[in-house]
């Protein structure tokens, strides 16, 4: 057996010291001018708005049907699969949907096509996404959902209490003070964002700082985080893990564990985007909150706190044999009129501040001028093609220090430097 | 002689389509894998910012920078203690099962379901059902009465990942041995118990003897599944929390930051520590695992 | 006493490990009929029942029927083609006498040391090239890489645990070895033969990243794929609810399947010649 395993492995050590070649080559060889049917890769859509958007337009087009190909739910899956069919330059994906943060690599690395500013309707979406959308001042996506953390308090709580609605951190842990006073809050926790090990923490993170009236990185991704403004924001949530003002759970929350503390009843802040509000709404027993709550902008140190940007992109592959309908398509799923019927479909918040203003859909969602106003002054994640190893190491020193395994200046210091490494391009 | 040759032809001719197989399968992306361990995509930008395309050949760099991290020896010890730990619950686990399952008596084909059951479950479907009973207010806080957040990145995260895993693979066990329990002729245990015997002894003496080559196989392969275990705790607790990554989990980190040859490299570490484990057991364990010596001697004797 | 507790120490056993088994199973099927609004409910029946759950499985676009019967292609080739090429191994490398026996044991089993999860971009390059992707074969062919190793160990050990004294008479009787095989050590190796297969269905049935490499068409894809595409209405929430109840549409017709296998083991262990 001995002998028999040392032979397996010089024979392999032997073929693959001979094996050379087959290294891929990464031009592309899509074709920008093709038309035809196609196929959109996207996340599923559970109220099945989308595949109507889709029949319409197949309806219009009988030469340039559109198949939707459902990607793996979740971030990780999505990734997984988009990168597989780009390694193997596959046109299975003529228009793909990609997470905000991912552009800047995908344009780099030849995987998306650039998109022709004046072709599109740039001037019609918000700003910021818009901005996310673009690598080195080209256009390589377009947005098609956005959204931005609000913040959710219990109105019925504040009231009784007799506290106003919190513009600030100070005045949102005073108001906690009053209304934890109060018998009904009893076994409650005052604020949760999400703080679990991955992007969203990320997120949080930067809203803190950004709170406290700093920047995790600039636009071009170098670190900002030797300033007072940073330190700030970091010892501003491990001293509310450490005060109680975050319960210890909220280290396993991420978007529905904080909606499902926030819907029972358990907290009387509470961070998340837009969808939970119809959610936390229901009448039919599932909330215990439900037209007991609220939603403003998130608070700063001194005034309105800063958001970060969440959203999805479209974007054409480079390996796409059809990119003229692809991008035909994509300029109708993002259109005004398209929007506005999507809109009525489903919760998710388009991307063009239209449809913000449209009096119906604003009593359809209660929340759409509060969301219009976070969106304008949120910030974009910044412009880095090694995205994902930064947002790495902030999630690991953010989570060491919020569980007490470093402390601030020590992981801001370790951030600063590591993100500074990822920037230069070592 | 001339046997053997002939026999030597048809044993070549019946295990060919195994080979050939496993060579497409295996064999090609092995070597693959082998090869892209040795170089490095370029992650450089040029001036339009775009990243310039090709590897480069590294030699052993990427096995240095791996050995380098502190997190590969954290997922190796993760790694290392997860397959020691599930593997000795499941081997006592699973020959209970298949001794419950072997006894004739009342309730025996619910019995049988009801093992079947964990094990039939998709993996993401039951790393999705434990994440879900190990919430910081699921219900095993509940039933425990405790406020263990399980799945952050601490010890309880480690529990949770080895009560899941047993509970999942221990059936395969309790299938192999089954298999093998079947093939004990009844007569044995007449003897046994005629020699006056007690449930233990005759299970020591006569059972497990009997069974040892079938369990030995199943442990074998729990090994090489326990080592490179990846969507369990990867859906349970979640990436990057130390506590349970193992090496599996940092091969697919990399790669999904488009880094192929620090992943490959890492593969190729993680088969090399397999290669290691599988022989070390059988040198402990198994010199009789394949029965290699017994049929020896049987066909001396016969001959 | 000591006999009270023997006659009931193998049920408390059996109820020990029916518990253990069942108890997160019966978590699953209690999510499973909750309403999507009440999922977050701890309480041990669910109020109100409801199907909303499987409605959402097999409603709308999903086409979880038509993927659970390309999982039944999959996983029912994929055990025949390696049960059969097993078989073929696991004889040669059990009954004939050949050099480098061991050799090829150990190049078998260590086909089965590596990480599955980098076996799937060199596969994925090879399928394009060769037209593959999206095929059957291209999910059941990659299968076989971990179900093929398996089977020829486990019916390796099994065919050679028969007594060699079985093939001694028949070869008397005149039988060539392949014969003898057929004839001889086949039916009594039916146990052995079935549990392999049904180990290979099961772990076939249950792959997923071949799966959702390989294929990107709702025609083709599995069950296990289908359940991880379904989504909620926002993108944030999963649909635990849904998984949990496409997760018991799968798990128990193959519960039904393997016991229906385990009634034809015993079977062929009667019929054997071993008693």
């Amino acid at each position: 057996m001995k002998r028999a395993l040392t032979t397996v492995l010089a024979v392999s050590a032997l073929l693959a010291a001979g094996c050379g070649g087959g290294g891929s080559s990464n031009t592309a060889t899509g074709d920008a001018n093709g038309r035809g049917p196609i196929a959109f890769a996207t996340l599923k859509d559970g109220t099945g708005t989308v595949p109507k958007l889709v029949e319409t337009w197949n309806a219009a087009h009988p030469d340039e049907t559109v198949r939707i190909v459902d990607l793996p739910e979740g971030a990780d899956g999505q990734r997984q699969q988009l990168i597989q069919q780009a390694q193997t330059q596959s046109d299975s994906y003529d228009v793909i949907t990609i997470d905000l943060p991912w552009t800047a690599e995908f344009a780099a690395r030849r995987w998306v096509t650039e998109l022709p500013k004046d072709q599109f309707d740039v001037d019609g979406y918000f700003a910021a996404p818009v901005k996310g959308s673009e690598y080195r001042d080209k256009l390589y996506a377009i947005p098609h959902f956005t959204g931005a953390g609000m913040l959710y308090y219990r109105k019925d709580l504040l009231d009784k209490a007799g506290v106003a609605v919190p513009k600030t951190w100070a005045e949102l842990k005073e108001a906690c003070a009053k209304v934890l006073a109060l018998p009904e809050a009893a076994g409650a926790s005052c604020y949760a964002g999400q703080f679990d090990k991955y992007e969203g923490l990320a997120i949080n993170f930067a809203e803190a700082v950004g709170s406290a009236g700093g920047e995790v990185t600039d636009q071009a991704g170098n670190p900002k985080l030797n300033t007072p403004e940073a330190k700030a924001g970091l010892d501003l949530l491990v001293n509310s893990f450490h005060d109680g003002t975050i319960p210890a759970e909220a280290i396993t929350y991420k978007e529905e564990e904080g909606r499902r503390a926030f819907q029972q009843g358990k907290l009387i802040f509470h961070r998340n985007w837009a969808y939970i509000y119809a959610l936390m709404n229901a009448s039919d027993g599932s909330s215990q909150v439900p037209g007991k709550f609220g939603v403003t902008v998130l608070p700063g140190v001194n005034g309105p706190g800063v958001s970060m940007l969440g959203g999805n992109n479209l974007a054409v592959s480079a390996f796409s044999k059809k990119q003229a309908t692809a991008r035909d398509f994509i300029k109708y799923l993002t259109s005004a009129e398209t929007q506005r019927t999507h809109a009525k479909g489903s919760a998710y918040p388009m991307t063009r501040p239209v449809i913000y203003q449209d009096p119906e859909l604003q009593a359809q969602y209660p929340y759409l001028q509060v969301l219009e106003q976070a969106i304008n002054t949120a910030r974009p994640r910044p412009e880095l093609v090694r995205y994902g190893d930064a947002s790495s190491v902030i999630q690991e020193q953010v989570y060491a220090a919020l569980s007490g395994q470093t402390s601030t200046e020590q992981a801001l210091a370790t951030m600063q430097q590591k993100l500074t490494e990822i920037a230069q391009g070592t | 002689m001339n046997t053997t040759a002939r026999a030597g032809r048809t044993a070549a001719l019946l295990l060919s389509p195994t080979f050939l197989v496993l060579a497409l399968v295996v064999g090609y992306p092995l070597l693959a894998a082998l090869r892209e361990s040795l170089h490095r995509s370029g992650d450089e930008l040029d001036e339009s910012g775009f990243i310039v395309s090709g590897d480069r050949f590294v030699g052993l760099d990427n096995y240095a920078d791996a050995v380098g991290a502190a997190r590969f020896w954290t997922a190796f010890a993760n790694t290392t203690v997860f397959t020691l730990v599930t593997v000795a619950i499941e081997v006592v686990l699973g020959t209970a099962m298949a001794v419950v399952m072997h006894r004739a008596m009342r309730g025996r084909g619910l019995v049988r379901a009801s093992i079947l059951v964990p094990w039939a479950i998709p993996t993401a479907v039951s790393g999705l059902l434990w994440r879900w009973i190990f919430q910081a207010d699921g219900v095993a806080n509940t039933l425990l009465g405790t406020d263990l957040l399980w799945t952050s990145d601490g010890w309880p995260a480690k529990i949770a990942v080895i009560v899941a895993d047993s509970w999942k693979t221990a059936p395969f066990v309790g299938l192999l041995v089954l298999a093998g329990l079947q093939l004990i002729p009844n007569d044995v245990y007449e003897a046994a118990r005629l020699d006056g015997a007690s449930a233990w002894q005759q299970f020591r003496r006569v059972t497990l003897p009997l069974v040892k080559p079938a369990l030995l196989v199943a442990v074998l392969f729990r090994l090489l599944d326990a080592l490179r275990m990846f969507d369990l705790p990867f859906v349970l607790v979640g990436p990057q929390k130390g506590a349970v990554e193992t090496l599996s989990m940092l091969a697919w980190n990399e790669a999904n930051q488009v880094r192929y040859g620090p992943a490959a490299a890492y593969s190729v570490i993680l088969f090399l520590y397999v290669v290691v484990i599988a022989f070390v057991f059988v040198k402990l364990l198994g010199a009789d695992l394949l029965g290699e010596r017994r049929a020896r001697r049987r066909s001396e004797v016969s001959a | 006493m000591t006999a009270l507790v023997r006659r009931w120490a193998p049920y408390l056993g059996v109820a020990l490990i029916v518990c253990y088994c069942l108890a997160p199973f019966y978590w699953m099927v209690v999510s499973s009929f909750r309403r999507t609004s009440d999922i977050f409910d701890k309480s041990p029946l669910p109020s109100p029942w409801s199907l909303e759950n499987y409605q959402a499985v097999f409603g709308g676009n999903n086409a979880f029927g038509q993927s659970l019967v390309n999982s039944l292609v999959v996983a029912g080739t994929t055990t025949v083609l390696t049960v059969l090429l097993g078989t073929l191994a696991g004889f040669a490398l059990a009954r004939l006498t050949f050099r480098f026996k061991n050799l090829v044991l150990s190049l078998v089993i260590a086909t089965s040391m590596f990480p599955g999860i980098s076996l799937i971009v060199p596969l994925l390059k090879l399928f394009t090239d060769i037209g593959w992707v999206n095929t059957y074969h291209s999910m059941i062919v990659p299968n076989m890489s971990f179900a093929l190793p398996l089977a020829v160990w486990n019916l390796t050990t099994f065919f050679r645990q028969l007594p060699f004294e079985l093939e001694e008479a028949a070869r008397v009787d005149g039988c060539t070895p392949w014969q003898a095989f057929r004839k001889v050590i086949l039916p009594i190796a039916v146990p052995g033969v079935f549990t392999t297969a049904i180990i290979v269905f099961v772990t076939s049935w249950n792959e997923f990243i071949i799966a959702l490499s390989m294929v990107n068409q709702p025609e083709t894809q599995t069950a296990t794929v289908r359940i991880s595409q379904f989504g909620g209405v926002s993108g944030f929430d999963s649909p635990f609810g849904t998984q949990m109840a496409a997760g018991v549409v799968v798990t128990v017709p193959l519960v039904i399947a393997v016991l229906l296998f385990q009634r034809r083991i015993v079977a062929g262990l009667t019929s054997g010649g071993l008693k």
